[in-house]
């Protein structure tokens, strides 16, 4: 994804800790962050996929006015029909992620304001036994910081099903 | 607390539970904090009517966000180098999950020491979830 501006906010790393169940001090308290290693709060390991709430045209966001967003309304999908011919993938939700994978060159604080650029990677298919054709993509994604240094290095594999996963 | 190389073997592994019968309401929380919206983790009509799926499932990075504590509380605050996962296998709500991480050696890079660690997250059944490695520096 491309992020113009990533401001690194204690109040979302408070947010992004609890979701992922870590009630490390580190994560949001300040004071007690003053003494760690680090010395002050840091993100968490996978935040950087928070970025996703600064990208203007994320499509796993609902649209402000919320018209054409895919998830149930009054009907079970609230996507508008396709284009004769163009088909989605299964899962329904534009495939699932298969990888991630993230090399830190320094762990980012509040204050910090990164830029995100990300550059396609390998494309790959694969005969899955319990969804059909697997159709892999790679995404690498560089996260640098207000002064043009390299923080944290992001690939991503997306995975887009042929099929529902058998369960 | 930081994890030292003289306290660490090759195969010494270490465990931690991340969450006990997973809740709807804790995906839900990821979404908001993440931004990840996509409906197949919070819409149960959209995800069994139309995606075909039996129920809403966790993200993938839900997973990886949960192992990564495990890791953190172990390797200590801001030790991590590198992490990386492949999900294999969904996570449901109402599912209990453990992560190891495994030590497989110590490298010396430029005076630094480098643990590199095999890690794995389970759930209830003892399939794998989750399957990746991490790095990080170590005293």
């Amino acid at each position: 994804m491309a992020v113009k501006k990533f401001p690194i906010e204690a109040s979302h790393i408070m947010m992004f800790a609890r979701a992922v169940g870590d009630d490390n001090e580190i994560y949001y308290d300040e004071e007690h962050a003053k003494g760690t290693e680090p010395g002050s709060i840091i993100a968490p390991p996978t935040f950087m996929q928070a970025s996703a709430q600064f990208d203007p045209d994320y499509f796993l966001r609902p649209p402000v006015d919320g018209d054409g967003w895919f998830g149930s309304g009054g009907k079970p999908s609230g996507a508008k029909p396709k284009p004769e011919g163009e088909k989605s993938g299964g899962g329904g939700g534009g495939g699932l992620h298969a990888e991630q994978h993230f090399e830190y060159h320094r762990h980012p604080k509040p204050g910090d304001v990164l830029t995100a650029t990300s550059k396609p990677g390998k494309t790959w298919v694969k005969e899955g036994k319990r969804s059909g054709k697997l159709t892999f993509s790679e995404g690498i994604t560089e996260y640098r910081d207000q002064n043009g240094e390299l923080v944290i290095t992001a690939k991503g594999v997306g995975v887009a099903t042929e099929r529902p996963v058998d369960q | 607390m930081t994890l030292k190389a003289s306290d660490l073997t090759e195969g010494k592994a270490h465990t931690a539970r991340l969450v006990e019968d997973l809740k709807r309401t804790q995906i839900v929380q990821y979404a908001g904090a993440s931004g990840d919206y996509n409906p197949l983790h919070s819409d149960e009509v959209f995800t069994t009517k139309v995606a075909g799926y039996p129920s809403v499932f966790a993200h993938g990075m839900l997973t990886m966000g949960m192992t990564g504590k495990m890791l953190t509380d172990y390797v200590g605050d801001g030790r991590l180098t590198k992490y990386g996962v492949r999900f294999t296998n969904q996570v449901w709500p109402g599912d209990s999950l453990e992560a190891t991480a495994t030590l497989e050696n110590i490298e010396d890079v430029d005076g630094q020491k480098l643990a590199n660690f095999e890690v794995v997250t389970t759930n209830q059944d003892g399939a794998v979830v989750l399957k990746g490695y991490a790095q990080a520096r170590v005293d």
